[in-house]
């Protein structure tokens, strides 16, 4: 029985590239794809960093803190989804500049969010015939505002 | 300008458009065609005489309902083309990245005449249900929509907004600036004959309308339409016994340096357009100061404003004020900024519309919209986010 909590959907297509990013939050983790050579954070997932070009890279976990870089409260229904209005933002991943994910702000008025608000990752369960998802959302993080 | 540059080789000879609406209720084809026959007619050619086809993004998998009215393959079997060259495709400079295209061709001697073309008829296939997603009914987001799509950003609204958010907070941008791309479209539509939404338009108006993903409303979104719009890009040694006099291209503007992205791009207030546009300003003499006429993309207001940046109209982060109260923008104005309204009340004819536009104005045909002085240089872009082109044309 699906969560009446947890909005309808449209889930990533899971591939062997991106399944490790889409399921940490199974974990609670945060996971990026890491140069192991020289620790560049690789976003979307490629089997190669764009820094020296070391192709061995390993997933790993980052704090899940974050900003807000930029966002919008989105009013129109485009498709179901979140109820209206939802916050979606770009927030800039704590570990590395520019490191950056599409998401949505949860967890307050969607007039409360700001550019350069502090947020941490929450993570949205979907239980998936194709293999379960788990979006990383992000909500204020009290403990660093101000 | 010592270098040789593949697009003085090339020119357009002709331009055609079909009937614009909301919803025509017509094959989509036939639009198409309509458009087609039209420009090939215009430039004193018939079907004989066409050798290239090129068109933006053509078929493929995966396509929003109505965004293609038309592949290349429908145009070539259709009017029977024997081709020497031919190309679609969405991985490219924007829509205007298949102009360039058949420049290119042209240029090479791959073809001597190029029936170039966009046609959409998202108005009929979006039905009056309202203006659908990127992504409503597909099973998995897949691709680069795999970043968006599951956060319900599942439109460039979306993600635009965020840019003009962000324009907002770092320049005080504010929504009654960025109200006069859509006011300024508007007033001019108002003298297009053949524009979609024409009656007037008040700041108040605006400021009223719903808001669709802050800071748009409804006026900063384009029009879902029907309609189709084709130029022929020929040889210019080829073009001097035709119909009209040649349109030449000055330069193109095709680069990205950036990342191709629309979240990871490193100044989320800039574009692909930053690219393009110094791309283009770095294969000519021409300065923006000389540009006459400028018709620049508006599927989002902020597109608009991008642009203006980008194209060195005015400063980083001056654009707001640089369209403020809508004189210099106007058809009298310092830069007369698309004459015939636009995507925002002439219809989302998705790049096509700015370059059918201008050339309109350089051939001094705009009449009631025409801007005055005989206009010589004309700037056209299209496109936003990872995906942006732009092409200087010229009277000479």
């Amino acid at each position: 029985m699906a969560d009446p909590n947890v909005p309808f959907r449209v889930l990533p297509q899971l591939t062997d590239r991106n399944r490790a990013f889409w399921t940490g939050g199974s974990a609670g983790e945060l996971r990026f794809l890491r140069c192991d050579a020289c620790g560049y954070f690789v976003h979307p997932p490629a089997p190669v960093c764009p820094h020296d070009g070391g192709r061995a890279l390993t997933w790993t976990a980052v704090s899940g803190r974050a900003r807000v870089a930029t966002f919008t409260v989105n009013h129109q229904a485009w498709m179901p989804g979140p109820p209206l209005p939802y916050v979606v933002a770009i927030v800039e991943i704590d570990e590395q500049a520019s490191l950056r994910l599409m998401t949505n702000v949860v967890g307050c008025a969607p007039d409360a969010v700001r550019i350069g608000m502090p947020v941490r990752v929450v993570f949205e369960h979907h239980p998936d015939p194709e293999g379960d998802v788990w979006l990383p959302l992000f909500q204020p993080d009290a403990a660093r505002e101000g | 300008m010592g270098r040789d540059f593949f697009e003085r080789r090339a020119c357009i000879t002709g331009i055609g458009q079909s009937d614009v609406g909301r919803r025509l209720g017509r094959d989509p084809l036939a639009l198409t065609l309509d458009a087609c026959l039209a420009a090939i007619a215009d430039a004193g050619l018939t079907t004989r005489d066409i050798d290239g086809l090129s068109t933006y993004p053509g078929l493929g998998m995966g396509m929003p309902p109505g965004f293609t009215g038309a592949g290349a393959v429908d145009l070539h079997d259709a009017l029977r083309l024997e081709l020497d060259w031919y190309d679609s495709g969405l991985e490219t400079s924007g829509q205007l990245g298949s102009v360039v295209k058949a420049a290119m061709a042209v240029a090479t001697g791959l073809a001597t005449h190029v029936l170039c073309f966009r046609s959409v008829w998202e108005g009929s296939a979006q039905g009056g249900a309202g203006r659908k997603g990127i992504g409503a009914g597909v099973p998995k987001a897949v691709g680069s929509m795999e970043w968006s799509i599951p956060f319900a950003a599942a439109s460039a609204a979306v993600w635009i907004a965020m840019y003009a958010q962000l324009h907002f907070h770092r320049y005080g941008t504010t929504r009654e600036q960025l109200a006069w791309i859509a006011l300024n479209a508007r007033r001019n539509a108002a003298r297009n004959p053949q524009a979609i939404y024409r009656d007037p338009m008040t700041l108040d108006d605006y400021l009223g309308a719903r808001i669709i993903s802050t800071p748009f409303c409804l006026y900063d979104c384009d029009v879902p339409c029907d309609g189709a719009t084709a130029v022929i890009v020929s040889a210019r040694e080829r073009a001097g016994d035709l119909r009209r006099a040649p349109i030449g291209i000055e330069a193109v503007g095709t680069a990205l340096r950036g990342r191709p992205s629309w979240d990871q791009f490193e100044d989320l207030t800039q574009m692909a357009n930053r690219d393009a546009a110094r791309h283009l300003w770095s294969r000519t003499d021409l300065k923006p100061s000389d540009v006459d006429v400028a018709e620049i993309y508006d599927g989002f207001s902020y597109l608009t404003m991008s642009w203006l940046e980008a194209l060195g109209f005015c400063p980083i982060g001056e654009s707001g004020r640089f369209v403020d109260g809508g004189a210099r923008i106007a058809l009298d104005g310092e830069l007369p900024l698309n004459t015939h309204g636009g995507q925002l009340s002439a219809g989302r004819l998705h790049g096509y519309g700015f370059l059918h536009e201008a050339c309109v104005q350089l051939w001094g045909e705009g009449g009631a919209r025409q801007v005055p002085g005989g206009p010589q240089v004309a700037a056209v872009a299209a496109g936003g986010g990872n995906t942006c082109g732009c092409l200087l044309l010229t009277r000479a």
